[in-house]
């Protein structure tokens, strides 16, 4: 006995050793708590589950060893020696110079001054970009770390936004009137007419959805494998001014022009949230990759960090210079704010504690502890039109009125990417498989929910109803009685019509559900509004007392 | 100031020639992996089709069977390929397994007159792997020697046996006698002489006497089937005529237990992994799974036949059970779990009387009254061929999955899908209506009854047991 106990004690010592950063591969909701388990008294089961659980905290342990010991990578930082340095005062050309080679040769800087404002967009593993001067209708695919221009045309017509879909092969942009879909040489391959006027489109690569928004009002889910409409919804709630995905459970928020922020589904007709964020427009929305926070920029020049998990606002930044434009947040959690032709970052502000809170310059009250911005920029007498985080880079592309620039973050981007999920070297091959692949585990759209851990977890509310089959046979298979039916008014025709409980009882219920109680409650009323008629023809005198209609008892068994 | 970017090289992760696998790096972050758990449940139902697409239970029809129906088949304990059958006419042929199709066939005697109703492999001795021992109605039993055929053991033998000069020692070794027709047999798992039989009464023998060493029969009826225990070798199990399972004990030389049941046995399996536990196929379409230390009540009953269960075996992991029956099907039950996960069947087969498990437990062979010998896949998915690393980590992947989502009900519904013969669907209908009808009769007596009483499923068959 003593020799067991020392070895479950060894056992125990070895399980409980938690690495620091644990926290980051636990999946779900964690382990299945002890109190719950013990609550079986199935033996067998309580073995199973604790051996889920068991495997669970090693698989946990092995994921974050792995993690300390073989990811090779690490992410970029800018550190100040000493507290004068600070870290926004660095310009882009001292970066510039200060990094290697490799990451200057990524730091582009396109001028492109003739087809008006240009936006830009990455695929998901960054190796392409693509390119849109808004005003001129000019498209541009390019691989741009090799210089490889995959494709270029000009479609002689505004363009509002665009975006590519699973890989660089194809790629959606919302002109002028409609949207279109083009492969990777620029040949058209789609004109889609349900979408009209389009302002913002995101592809959503697990659901191999394309959801749109802009001046209708309407946002609409396309599939892009089938090409089935999934979803039209009305938002009722005029132009929606900006659009952003949340990668965490694949829900779309909506930023409309009362300042409101709304939550949307494809298998509902109403938003899941609606948020307050602000007192004008929504200029842009950004959530971070873990879903959890979101920031909001309003014309009302306010910038709002939420918490989405808890709904709850973390930070306000309020009286703005002027109003936002352009919200970015990067893998790592910089927080990348435009507004006119500047451009800030900060760090580190999804804290809930007032330090995290970011304040914009090192103004009058500064001191250390204040969450100043990590890095700032402007571009001269130009205006910034879109920004985009280079995916696994330490870049942050920035399209303005001239052209394209690529500005150095360092510690913006995830060092180590898994290259079964995104993988920024992939081959051809691969490429071709992972679109396979993902075609072959599409998810389904009406499985999107703002709990995307709810799939595959019982519903607990149903457990109550269920019944042991040796209960069952007891009772002579159905349970019967229905234990609401005991609190039905009486009938009572001394009460006047409109005070009766009865009708009361009736009200209360929806009006659409018609079940068993609900019968008996109408005839109930019925039989009292016989009764009370005939109390009152006793009354004036029309018929006596014991007065029987002979047809009407004769029948009534029947009734 | 400190600056530093991410600055991946590329020798690192671009191959250099084509040949050369690129480079994989994983990080399980799970920020990384967004949406993860819907990704899985697609998954598992997209394996779970798979498995239903990749679905061919059937591998082939060993030689050319028999005449008659096949009511017997043994297979050697000890190597893995031998199996030995025999049918109504008294033939007994014995098979390799890995020939190649149509080859199969190795040795046939004509054993009995009449039909031939046991049939058993001794154990390992010095001079022979294993001798075949049947039984008939002619009130004979005889010892087979089937040659050295050890092709696992000894390759050479094999091949001096395809070229035809072998067989020196192959044939008939041994005739034993008795007054009465025999039932069943089977061999003793450890000592190479004994071994018992069913007919009239069940007794013990020795290979070394020509008579019968004992009689161990319990009162007055016909012993349908004999099995011996794997693992305690001295028990003996029997079932009976008069619906009875019995136990014996062969160093006492005297039964233990007795239990009767509302229907006949026809067949019973020891569990060779937990040798206290055994089942039955009974003659009411149902199997049951007992602890032969409290036999009271079933640990479980497999439900799902809807005709008599005329054999059954369990896995030699203890973990599977398969079943044949009367109606025409295999099925293949978790021991855990009350109803089949599998059920087999084809145009051709006939009521199916042998079902067995091969000793890697991969395979099935099923011997019916039209007289052929069918080899199936334990698991209809499976495949046994050389995979690679890969696709064998991907099929494991694919099994954890569907564990894991195997209560969702589209999978559920996916994965309990099988095609059944016309005849066996009615027949289940018209009984699912038959048992409802019953259930709902024994609740409304219930309902009106003064003293309740619940009997569970697991119990309501047995009738009585002897020994308290």
């Amino acid at each position: 006995m003593a020799k067991q106990n020392t070895n479950e004690t060894v056992q125990k010592t070895k399980k409980t050793f938690k690495r620091a950063n644990e926290d980051k591969f636990q999946r779900g909701d964690g382990k299945i708590a002890n109190s719950a388990i013990n609550k079986s008294t199935d033996k067998k089961l309580k073995a199973k589950l604790h051996k889920v659980n068991n495997n669970y905290a090693e698989f946990v342990n092995h994921a974050a060893a792995a993690n300390e010991y073989l990811l090779q990578e690490q992410q970029g930082f800018i550190e100040a020696e000493n507290e004068l340095e600070k870290t926004f005062k660095l310009t882009q050309d001292e970066i510039y110079k200060s990094v290697d080679k490799t990451t200057q040769l990524k730091a582009i800087d396109l001028k492109l001054t003739e087809f008006g404002p240009y936006s830009v967009d990455f695929n998901r593993n960054g190796t392409h970009m693509l390119l849109i001067g808004k005003k001129g209708g000019h498209i541009a695919s390019l691989d741009w770390r090799k210089g490889e221009l995959r494709c270029e045309l000009n479609v002689n017509e505004t363009i509002n936004c665009g975006t590519y879909l699973q890989n660089e092969q194809y790629f959606a942009v919302a002109q002028r009137q409609r949207v279109y879909i083009y492969d990777h040489e620029g040949v058209e391959l789609h004109r889609m007419k349900q979408h009209i006027d389009v302002q913002n489109m995101n592809f959503m690569p697990y659901h191999y959805l394309l959801a749109t928004s802009g001046n209708t009002g309407f946002l609409k889910y396309q599939d892009c494998s089938t090409g089935a409409m999934v979803a039209e919804l009305r938002t009722k709630m005029g132009p929606t001014k900006s659009q952003a995905y949340n990668p965490y459970n694949a829900v779309m928020h909506l930023g409309h022009s009362n300042g409101q922020v709304t939550l949307w589904a494809p298998n509902m007709s109403t938003p899941l949230v609606k948020l307050l964020s602000g007192r004008a427009a929504i200029n842009d929305i950004a959530i971070d990759r873990s879903g959890r926070y979101m920031a909001t920029a309003s014309l009302d020049k306010t910038m709002k960090i939420w918490d989405v998990r808890m709904f709850r606002e973390l930070h306000t930044l309020e009286n703005l210079p002027s109003p936002g434009t352009n919200l970015e947040i990067s893998d790592s959690g910089l927080l990348a704010m435009s507004r006119g032709p500047h451009v800030t970052i900060w760090k580190d502000c999804f804290k809930s504690n007032k330090m995290a809170r970011p304040v914009f310059s090192s103004g009058p009250q500064h001191n250390q502890h204040r969450n100043t911005p990590y890095m700032t920029h402007m571009f001269p007498g130009n205006k910034v039109e879109n920004m985009k985080f280079v995916p696994f880079e330490d870049l942050l592309s920035v399209g303005h009125m001239n052209g394209v620039k690529n500005m150095i973050v360092p510690g913006a981007g995830e060092a180590n990417y898994d290259a079964l999920e995104v993988n920024p070297f992939e081959t051809a091959k691969q490429r071709q498989e992972q679109e396979v692949r993902g075609l072959l585990y599409k998810l389904p759209a009406d499985s999107i929910s703002l709990d995307p851990n709810v799939i595959g977890t019982v519903n607990k509310t149903s457990s109550k109803s269920r019944l042991a089959t040796k209960d069952l046979t007891m009772m002579g298979l159905n349970a019967g009685d229905d234990k609401r039916e005991k609190d039905l008014p009486e009938i009572r025709a001394d009460v006047k019509a409109k005070n009766s409980g009865l009708r009361g009882f009736l009200r209360k219920k929806t009006k659409n559900i018609i079940d068993e109680r609900k019968v008996k409650v109408e005839k109930a009323l019925e039989r009292e509004k016989w009764e009370r008629n005939r109390k009152q023809r006793i009354q004036k005198g029309e018929i006596g007392e014991d007065h029987k209609d002979e047809v009407d008892t004769a029948l009534s068994r029947f009734g | 100031m400190k600056i530093k970017t991410i600055n991946r090289s590329s020798d690192t992760y671009v191959p250099v020639k084509s040949t050369q696998e690129s480079y994989i790096p994983r990080n399980l972050d799970k920020e990384l992996h967004p949406l993860e758990r819907s990704r899985e449940y697609v998954k598992a139902l997209q394996a779970t089709k798979l498995e239903r697409v990749f679905a061919k239970p059937f591998i082939k029809q060993l030689g050319r069977g028999h005449v008659d129906g096949v009511y017997q088949i043994a297979k050697n304990y000890n190597i893995l390929n031998q199996i030995g059958s025999s049918d109504g006419d008294g033939i007994i042929k014995f098979w390799n397994l890995n020939q190649k199709m149509g080859d199969e066939e190795v040795l046939q005697f004509k054993g009995h007159y009449g039909m031939c109703t046991g049939l058993a492999f001794t154990q390992k001795s010095e001079t022979t792997n294993g001798m075949l021992l049947s039984s008939g109605n002619d009130k004979a039993i005889k010892l087979w020697d089937v040659g050295t055929l050890t092709n696992e053991l000894k390759q050479t033998s094999q091949e001096s046996f395809q070229m035809g000069d072998k067989l020196n020692k192959v044939g008939l070794v041994k005739t034993f006698h008795d007054d009465y027709a025999f039932q069943s047999i089977d061999t003793h798992k450890q000592k190479f002489n004994q071994f018992v039989t069913g007919g009239q009464s069940l007794k013990l023998w020795d290979m070394t006497r020509s008579t019968a060493i004992s009689d161990l029969s319990w009162g007055n009826n016909t012993v349908q089937h004999v099995r011996f225990n794997h693992s305690e070798t001295d028990i003996v199990c029997s079932s009976g005529s008069d619906n009875s399972v019995v136990l014996y004990d062969l160093r006492t030389n005297n039964p233990i237990q007795k239990m009767v049941q509302q229907m006949r046995t026809n067949s019973i399996c020891f569990n060779p992994i937990e040798p206290m536990n055994f089942a039955v196929a009974c003659e009411d379409h149902n199997l049951y799974y007992y602890d032969m230390r409290n036999l009271t009540k079933a640990l479980q009953v497999f439900k799902d036949h809807v005709s008599a269960v005329l054999d059954c075996d369990i896995s030699p992991t203890g973990t599977e059970l398969v079943s044949a029956s009367y109606d025409k099907t295999i099925r293949i039950f978790d021991l855990t779990h009350g109803h089949s996960k599998e059920v087999y069947h084809t145009k051709r087969m006939q009521h199916v009387f042998q079902c067995k498990y091969t000793m890697d437990s991969k395979y099935l062979l099923s011997g019916s009254d039209d007289g052929n010998v069918r080899m199936w896949r334990g698991k209809a998915w499976e495949r046994s061929d050389i995979k690679s690393t890969k696709y064998k980590n991907k099929l494991e992947y694919d099994e954890k999955l569907k564990e894991k989502f195997k209560f969702m009900p589209e999978i559920r519904k996916i994965k309990r899908h099988r095609h059944l013969p016309g005849v066996v669907k009615k027949a289940q209908e018209i009984k699912t209506i038959e048992i409802q009808s019953l259930k709902k009769r024994e609740a409304n007596e219930n309902k009106f009854k003064k003293e309740k009483n619940y009997v569970s499923e697991r119990e309501k068959h047995i009738v009585r047991k002897v020994f308290e």
